[in-house]
């Protein structure tokens, strides 16, 4: 590891930057993701992704400005009208929602393809940098790029805080929402263009594939930690902060590691480790819970077994050959480990050398789970 | 030989009648968005292949390519079944990974090969014809023509061969799992024909173009017919008229022609969502507003025949009382009479309407109804 770097991180110009914009479009996409996945959306930052090159260009076209603002307005727009499109085609046709988002998709990409050509076409070609905002380009960020997301993202997190109760209610159960009297099409038609707004912020740095990445994968990862609104959000916006600086960092240390496909890289790497060992909903820990229950349930059908046994005679002292237990617990298997454990906990004993029985202990929790079954 | 010209379009007609075949499964399945995902991912396939192989032409590419495509669809599944997120993010989640890891291994280890990011996403058709497909010093074609009609018949004959179970993977999942068509099967299967087609796209039109080219004939298609068939020979015509239409209209303003084509799939499907015979807009809006005539004669109707013979007949029958009790505005109320009349449902007596004989029927149909 060369912690060298780390130092740049506060010397050199470049690296902060990057730094600074992936850390911020990590946070913004993150904490506004969480809505788009909630809301089984996630797709949609895809297709609002692609969806804005046409804006970028035409902003361009119609203002022959490069000032970020002005291009990502351009972009905004333009994946707010995908997206109208898009739930118009879901609303007024017997079209699916898939069909309709992979259709805005690759339509209103085709057409700022030609824009963009037909840019290049243009005698005072002062083009050049546009199609960073295509494949992501996180090396060209300067500061005055930085300090617009920064702006933008503010408003949006800024916006998402104030409506705070009607975005969770709109995410959960709109219905209920809209009989509560909310204005539950202005809020979702809002909290769209918040998506919006987190995705053009990201385009420039990690470009328009990897864009839905960034609005999904933190949110997916947060997701398995918790089921609190509150505690999701933050931990989207800190793992894609997280993301976005170690992406930065990890691809200013080696050649040809670029940084939008490093940032997605390691947010999906926390994906993926939140998946496998999250509590209670994490793979590793759905395993784990499995086995202890197996193990329990063995356990009771031995001890429950042992005590059928004792009932036929008069004292604990009648030992019962392990063979018989085997038998009578056909299917489950372990039962030397489960008399075992018995045993270090006190409910059973040996009373001989293949002879086992109740502790009076074990009797009386044999009672007990009798009691808590069929009673 | 073409000239160069004739064989681009033929090229982008070819790939076009390719995509929609699969196409229209995917949009039938609700599986679109795969498309997407698949035709992003073939490109970690074809590194992998190149590297393996180093010759960007071997067949070996396609099949790598393939396989990345049936990889993404199962690491998809694979993830829905741990019901940990849900399956549009389960999409979302697999496919920038494999491309991620693809872009990073182009740029660190093949930034001298004509391999680049761009050209996958974009592709560029206008240079198609210049990359000839020569056997034994004869120059028989555009490489990407062969390739695209080797694809477009292989598409055909998997369509052909596996139509009946296509149909009914498709429609009734259950069934086709109990009577034993193993739905799986043509579902991976499906896949990978989706996959070979957008390797074999790609290369000439750009990733964004096979998924415009698989999704928006077949959505317009799904508009125009409810039979299967139908659906597929209507997607092969839109796709096709799309890829030439884009052409011109490319070679007229000067700009991609892949990017012009997918512009074109937009405006095909725009025009059969307007003017589609039954549930285009247009079509959509005159059937309401004709319901709307209808009611409002049935409304007249029924309200006369109730009134007729009674007392208050004379006061219910006044054109003007319409206004009032069925609060229909004046304008509305005479042009309800007016069409009434005209269709032969009631006669007029100065201001009083009547009933016909055939009027009478109209009603009384019209409460049992």
């Amino acid at each position: 590891m060369d912690w060298h770097i780390l130092q740049e991180l506060f010397t050199d110009y470049t690296l902060r930057t990057v730094a600074l914009g992936a850390a911020t479009l990590g946070i913004i996409s993150g904490t506004l993701g969480c809505y788009a996945v909630l809301r089984r959306q996630a797709l949609l930052g895809d297709a609002m992704s692609h969806a804005a090159l046409p804006g970028i260009a035409l902003a361009f076209l119609l203002t022959g400005s490069k000032t970020p603002l002005i291009l990502l307005l351009g972009a905004a727009l333009a994946g707010w009208t995908a997206t109208l499109v898009m739930m118009s085609i879901v609303r007024m046709t017997r079209i699916k929602e898939d069909t309709a988002l992979g259709f805005v998709l690759a339509v209103f990409f085709g057409f700022g393809m030609v824009l963009l050509t037909f840019i290049q076409k243009l005698p005072n070609a002062a083009q050049a940098g546009l199609d960073s905002f295509l494949f992501g380009q996180a090396a060209t960020l300067v500061e005055r790029d930085v300090i617009t997301m920064a702006g933008l993202g503010a408003v949006a997190l800024a916006l998402m805080l104030l409506f705070w109760k009607e975005f969770k209610l709109l995410s959960f159960d709109p219905e209920f929402g809209a009989s509560q009297g909310f204005p539950i099409r202005l809020l979702d038609i809002l909290l769209t263009s918040l998506v919006v707004i987190a995705i053009v912020v990201g385009l420039q740095t990690v470009g328009v594939v990897l864009m839905s990445a960034m609005i999904v994968a933190p949110a997916a990862a947060a997701r398995q930690w918790t089921n609190r609104l509150g505690l999701m959000v933050a931990l989207a916006g800190a793992f894609g902060g997280l993301a976005g600086i170690a992406g930065a960092l990890i691809s200013a240390m080696g050649r040809g590691l670029s940084t939008g496909p490093v940032i997605v890289l390691f947010i999906s790497a926390i994906v993926l480790f939140s998946m496998l060992f999250a509590p209670n909903r994490g793979i590793v820990w759905n395993w784990l819970r499995r086995q202890r229950n197996r193990r329990r349930l063995k356990l009771e059908a031995v001890l429950g077994d042992l005590y059928a046994l004792s009932q036929q005679h008069e004292s604990l002292k009648h030992g019962h050959s392990i063979e018989v237990l085997r038998v009578m617990d056909a299917r489950r298997g372990g039962v030397q480990r489960s008399l075992e454990t018995l045993e270090t906990r006190g409910w059973a004993q040996r009373v001989g050398v293949d002879a086992w029985t109740l502790t009076p202990e074990g009797k009386h929790r044999a009672e007990q789970a009798a009691v808590g079954r069929y009673g | 030989m073409l000239a160069p010209q004739l064989e681009i379009q033929l090229i982008a007609s070819v790939i076009a009648a390719a995509c929609a075949l699969p196409g229209v499964f995917l949009v039938l399945r609700r599986m679109a968005m795969m498309s997407d995902a698949i035709s992003h991912t073939v490109l970690l396939g074809i590194v992998i292949g190149f590297f393996l192989t180093r010759d960007l032409g071997s067949p070996l590419l396609f099949i790598g390519a393939a396989l990345t495509g049936v990889l993404t669809v199962s690491l998809v599944e694979l993830i829905n079944r741990t019901r940990l997120v849900k399956e549009d993010a389960a999409i979302g989640l697999v496919f920038p990974v494999l491309f991620s890891i693809a872009v990073i291994l182009i740029s660190r280890y093949a930034g001298n090969v004509h391999l680049d990011v761009d050209a996958v996403l974009v592709g560029e058709l206008a240079f198609a014809p210049f990359d000839r497909f020569v056997v034994f010093g004869y120059d028989i074609a555009p490489r990407a023509l062969v390739i695209g009609v080797i694809i477009l018949l292989l598409n055909l004959m998997f369509i052909t061969l596996f139509y009946k179970e296509l149909k009914l993977a498709t429609f009734d999942v259950g069934l086709a799992a109990s009577l034993g068509f193993a739905p799986a099967a043509i579902h991976y299967g499906l896949m990978f024909v989706v996959s070979v087609t957008a390797v074999g796209a790609f290369d000439a039109v750009g990733s964004i173009l096979v998924v415009a080219l698989m999704i928006a004939p077949p959505a317009a298609a799904y508009l125009l017919t409810n039979r299967l068939s139908h659906m597929i020979a209507l997607s092969v015509g839109i796709g096709v008229i799309s890829a030439v239409g884009g052409y011109w209209i490319a070679h007229w303003i000067d700009a991609s022609i892949a990017g012009s084509m997918a512009t074109m799939t937009g405006i095909c499907f725009g025009v059969v969502f307007l003017f589609a015979p039954e549930r285009g807009l247009v079509a959509l809006a005159r059937r309401h507003n004709r319901q709307r005539w209808d009611f409002a004669q049935q409304m007249l109707a029924t309200h006369l025949l109730h009134h007729e013979g009674t007392p208050v007949a004379d006061a219910e029958s006044r054109i003007e009382h319409l206004t009032r009790h069925m609060r229909w505005a004046p304008a509305f109320a005479a042009q309800v009479v007016r069409r009434a009349i005209s269709r032969g449902l009631i006669y007029q007596q100065g201001d009083m309407l009547a009933l016909t004989e055939y009027g009478r029927r109209f009603a009384s149909e019209a409460i049992l109804r």
